[in-house]
């Protein structure tokens, strides 16, 4: 056994980006066991392995978790991501919950009927320019420094850079009015571990298509 | 100053019940405001107290928090109803998320079209009795405590217990296949705290009715 954390997931983001994310921005290495077929997805039913019948699955330090936010959380504490205290916690939390909702519209877009995506993306839009990007430039340009929570580097950093760059994937101009955030995008991207995360030949994986749709409508019945 | 927790959110179980029913449990006397109408809402937002223009809202120790589970979390931890390690921690979230889930559920059923009700009850019942309550059972079962994790009170427990009653209000007899889930939810609605938030007169909402649900729809517009 490796001890190296293991990730069970499709061979694409969906939920399971955010915890490559937060796992390489940690430098902690990880193995993934991609599922492809939708017997691969019963067989781990049937075994038991699947707390709710649900992945991702992130076999880590003898637990079979489940629940993204469960996953991220336990990452954050156990690599001092997650601040000093409790209200420096509550206040990553709290961030990281707004960037999560907009994550979800992401998340969810590459399913939307073909008559409904114009829609949704003006809705990503919206919310990004108008509902979450804004507070996180205020955040930043009140405080002056690098990091968001603490002045110190934080799950809510790696959350932001995550939504900064998948926003960018649908609408690349997004950040135009936000001078702080191309700032924080630049400074975070440079760091070492996240700049290694961002190379080709890393774990990241590429935006969702059409071929990732099809896999996981078919794995999972949907 | 009161020095109490002052919650803000209309006058219904919502997201907020879960808040309610957690500080009931730690023994926190708490003040709320309601949000009546559309104005009431629009100048909580023009104020700058909801950072995602969104509630519940929570202010609590010099802090206006936001986002369901940012508040949980820091009460939880606050008021040690969140295990006494990482991995107990992982645990709690684990279990609390599958909780989450279920209810979320439930909340959303009231606001559904008619045509789609039946077949939704429907699938609430099936998740709650194949996917959820096996789950705490067997948990109980393994290890023969009174409690989920770590053989002490917390958010978990709780959040179980709130889970269990919404559930037997779609259908009363929901429990009758979990005997261990049954005996939990004797044992933990006995807790003075608890048994004293489950009297008339407490915090507690009543289910959601024609009423609120239309109070709701103006307020936020869906």
């Amino acid at each position: 056994m490796s001890g190296k954390p293991r990730l069970t997931y499709c061979n694409g983001r969906g939920r399971m980006e955010s915890v490559r994310w937060l796992l390489a921005a940690a430098g902690v290495e990880f193995e993934e066991n991609f599922l492809e077929t939708e017997e691969q997805y019963k067989k781990l039913i049937k075994d038991g392995v699947l707390m709710f019948q649900q992945v991702p699955l992130v076999e880590i330090d003898g637990m079979k978790m489940v629940q993204t936010r469960a996953i991220l959380s336990y990452i954050a504490g156990k690599y001092n991501l997650y601040g000093k205290d409790l209200k420096e916690r509550a206040l990553i939390d709290m961030y990281v919950e707004g960037i999560t909702d907009l994550m979800k519209m992401i998340l969810m877009f590459p399913f939307s009927p073909p008559e409904a995506k114009e829609k949704n993306l003006d809705s990503i839009k919206e919310r990004a320019t108008n509902r979450y990007f804004p507070v996180f430039e205020k955040v930043l340009k009140q405080h002056g420094q690098d990091f968001l929570v603490g002045n110190k580097f934080s799950w809510a950093d790696v959350q932001l850079i995550e939504a900064i760059l998948a926003v960018e994937d649908n609408i690349p101009a997004v950040l135009s009015g936000f001078p702080q955030l191309q700032a924080f995008k630049i400074r975070m991207s440079n760091m070492p571990t996240i700049k290694k995360f961002l190379q080709p030949g890393s774990p990241r994986k590429p935006p969702p298509d059409e071929r990732y749709v099809e896999t996981v409508l078919k794995i999972f019945k949907i | 100053m009161a020095g109490k927790p002052k919650l803000h959110y209309t006058n219904g179980r919502g997201k907020m019940e879960s808040i309610r029913w957690l500080l009931a449990a730690a023994g926190v006397e708490f003040e709320e405001e309601f949000i009546e109408t559309k104005e009431d809402l629009e100048k909580l937002r023009n104020d700058g107290s909801l950072l995602f223009q969104q509630v519940p809202m929570v202010e609590m120790d010099g802090m206006k928090m936001v986002q369901t589970r940012a508040i949980l979390s820091y009460i939880a931890a606050k008021y040690n109803l969140y295990g006494k390690d990482l991995k107990e921690r992982a645990w709690i979230d684990m279990y609390v998320e599958g909780t989450t889930d279920l209810m979320g559920m439930i909340m959303h059923l009231p606001f559904q079209p008619a045509d789609v009700k039946e077949k939704n009850l429907a699938l609430i019942i099936e998740r709650a009795t194949t996917r959820y309550f096996p789950v705490y059972e067997k948990a109980l079962k393994d290890h023969g405590h009174d409690y989920l994790v770590g053989n002490k009170l917390s958010w978990a427990d709780i959040h179980l217990l709130e889970a269990i009653l919404m559930a037997e209000e779609c259908k009363p007899d929901i429990l009758s296949a979990f005997p261990l889930l049954q005996a939990f939810k004797g044992r933990t609605s006995n807790i003075p705290t608890i048994k004293k938030f489950l009297q008339p007169g407490s915090q507690r909402k009543p289910p959601t009715d024609e009423k609120s649900i239309a109070v709701v729809r103006k307020i936020f517009n869906i």
